[in-house]
């Protein structure tokens, strides 16, 4: 089939300065590296940064993924998921063990990664410090002299104001004992999943324009306090598809009286897990 | 019903023809392209600037496609323009030699070359033209551009303040090919030159709006900037390509561009001088070439060593936030769902609430 297209869109020098870009944050762990971003055929703020990384590092085997929300028929990840299959005209699956690419926006599959698979983080903002510190000249400083204070004090104080901290989603991570990361707004809940990840896990910001990446088998720890260690969120409830009590849960509100019910989030987890009590 | 868990698909086909449908459910005629070109032409004007893309047609074409809505149109132009090839560099514009079709100085009341009002709203009275309303075929086109400017050359005119040192000198210290905003991220401290780019691609009314807070004061020493000089024409575009080793035209481009005074106090190493702020764009966006040179003055503080003490000096602050193609993405991808970390919100509020209720606290 002719797409009218270079293949995965981007032409093959920008290709090729992405993946050195890639190179580059593999080899400095959670290292948000500049890159030349290119304007995609996609807004801003929906996925570009995650679609550049993506298209650079795909190819013609490859199986790919889309999850949004854990979903995959959220709207977005279904428009992603046509893209590529328009400009790359590959193989695509909901199925999480039979994606060697998996392209997420704000969740990271319950089923375990493994070596042979690569979870490209779609990133609004890479920035941990971001809203401690507004300006990049200043960040980028105290990245380089590990310089983190400002975020200890802030978990700190949030403990002290509300009993723990209050972070739930993009709660920050340091990677390999050095640079302080924004895992992108995962829940919380799937923070322990980065940590020693057989899968190779890339991060793309389109908008800001950094590429930074967690190699396989590294070192992910939640900020915590020895005091106030890092917990998860659990739920009363079970999913009420499957019964689930192990995944996250998204909660639907199903009349006008805001009865509410709890679902899994990750529709394919939720699927098989189904078919597996069954 | 707004439904991002299932049909997603199906969703997405219904809606883009829906969208289509808007522009045709009453069965109108369809515009052709050369009419947006020729009768919206400060839209299309607009869109070519912030597309950052010289194309006129395409321009037209985007404000037909995005059924008005400029600033989509804006980006169906930057994300065509991301495709195309990087043949060359142009060199630098000479904006002294320009077609003149406008030129004036709010500086000095006479200038070599005249002062030449051409086409504006300036002292249009702003009164709804009805007979607009119902117009016959535009035939009635009457030529009153008889008076060809004598000068070829319109040299700068505050230039002629540097004869008395009154002015800083602008000078070229590029030592190779400009920053490229289009293929470099952005750097900080940020060069001039790519300052330069991002006004000239960025969005008009946040332009204007810091351009106008900084002269009602949120701005540096509440000093009143002076037009030197606007001018809107036509100029050749040159590249010089290393196997030939001289200088060819390959064509040539409206631009509006504004040349501002503004004071300076002088400090140690300086006496006090007149120091200038620039706007360059395509195609005749006057006011917004006035709103970039104000910005442009502003950044330039830093360098001066002046206070930062406003948005408008903050280059992080006037960079990052003038791209309406990031910002308008960013700004709606908020409607993309966030549910997920909405549950953990609720979660967190939840047992924060129990708690205290419980008089586990407080």
């Amino acid at each position: 089939m002719k797409t009218g297209f270079n293949f995965a869109y981007l032409d093959e020098a920008t290709k090729r300065m992405i993946r050195r870009k890639i190179l580059k944050a593999v080899c400095i762990p959670g290292y948000q590296c500049p890159f030349g971003g290119r304007e995609m055929p996609l807004a801003y703020g929906w996925g570009t940064g995650g679609i550049q990384v993506t298209a650079s590092i795909i190819g013609k085997e490859d199986i790919l993924k889309v999850i949004d929300q854990g979903a995959d028929d959220t709207t977005n990840a279904v428009s992603i998921k046509n893209f590529f299959k328009r400009v790359c005209n590959i193989m695509t699956t909901d199925k999480t063990a039979e994606a060697s690419l998996i392209q997420t926006r704000h969740r990271i599959p319950e089923t375990t990664l493994n070596k042979d698979q690569i979870i490209v983080y779609q990133v609004p903002q890479p920035e941990p410090l971001r809203k401690l510190e507004p300006k990049e000249k200043e960040t980028r400083k105290l990245h380089a002299y590990k310089e983190y204070a400002l975020m200890h004090v802030k978990l700190y104080e949030e403990i002290s104001q509300f009993g723990s901290v209050i972070k739930t989603w993009a709660y920050p991570v340091e990677t390999n004992n050095r640079y302080i990361t924004d895992p992108t707004p995962i829940p919380k809940f799937d923070n322990p999943k980065m940590n020693n990840m057989e899968a190779l896990q890339l991060f793309g910001a389109g908008r800001e324009k950094r590429i930074y990446a967690i190699p396989p088998y590294t070192k992910v720890k939640s900020l915590d306090f020895e005091d106030h260690p890092f917990e998860i969120q659990t739920w009363d409830e079970c999913c009420s598809i499957c019964g689930s009590t192990k995944s996250y849960l998204d909660e639907i509100i199903i009349n006008n009286e805001g009865k509410k019910n709890f679902i899994c989030s990750d529709t394919d987890f939720c699927k098989s897990n189904l078919e597996k009590n069954k | 019903m707004y439904v991002a868990v299932k049909g997603g698909e199906k969703a997405i086909k219904s809606s883009l023809k829906l969208l289509e449908n808007k522009r045709k459910e009453t069965g109108t005629k369809s515009i052709e392209i050369n009419q947006i070109k020729e009768q919206l032409s400060f839209a299309v004007d607009r869109v070519i600037n912030e597309g950052s893309l010289y194309d006129k047609d395409l321009s037209a074409l985007a404000i037909k496609q995005s059924q008005g809505d400029l600033v989509e149109a804006i980006f169906l132009l930057r994300a065509y323009r991301t495709t195309l090839e990087r043949y060359a560099y142009s060199t630098a514009i000479d904006t002294s030699k320009i077609i003149i079709k406008r030129r004036i100085s709010a500086s000095f009341k006479d200038i070599p070359g005249g002062q030449i009002l051409g086409p504006t709203f300036d002292y249009s009275h702003r009164l709804l033209d009805f007979s607009l309303m119902k117009e016959d075929e535009i035939n009635s086109y009457e030529n009153i551009n008889n008076q060809e400017p004598k000068n070829k050359e319109f040299p700068s005119v505050i230039d002629y303040l540097n004869n008395e040192n009154l002015l800083e000198q602008e000078i070229n210290n590029l030592k190779d090919n400009p920053f490229d905003v289009t293929r470099d991220p952005m750097k900080f401290p940020a060069s001039r030159d790519q300052w330069m780019q991002i006004l000239a691609r960025g969005d008009e009314g946040f332009l204007l709006g810091l351009s106008y807070s900084a002269i009602r004061g949120f701005g540096s020493k509440g000093t009143h900037p002076f037009v030197g000089e606007i001018k809107y024409g036509i100029v050749d575009i040159f590249i010089s390509p290393d196997e030939l080793g001289f200088e060819i035209c390959i064509g040539s481009i409206e631009i509006s561009e504004c040349q501002m005074i503004d004071q300076f106090e002088g400090n140690k190493n300086t006496p006090p001088q007149f120091t200038r702020g620039y706007g360059l764009t395509f195609g005749y966006n006057e006011r917004k070439s006035m709103a970039i040179s104000i910005v442009d003055r502003a950044l330039k503080s830093e360098g001066y060593g002046e206070e930062i003490k406003f948005p408008i000096q903050d280059h992080e602050f006037v960079l990052y936030h003038a791209d309406n193609v990031e910002a308008q993405g960013f700004v709606t991808h908020l409607k993309l769902p966030h549910y997920v970390d909405f549950q953990g919100e609720l979660n967190l509020i939840r047992k924060l609430r129990n708690e205290i209720l419980q008089g586990k606290k407080l």
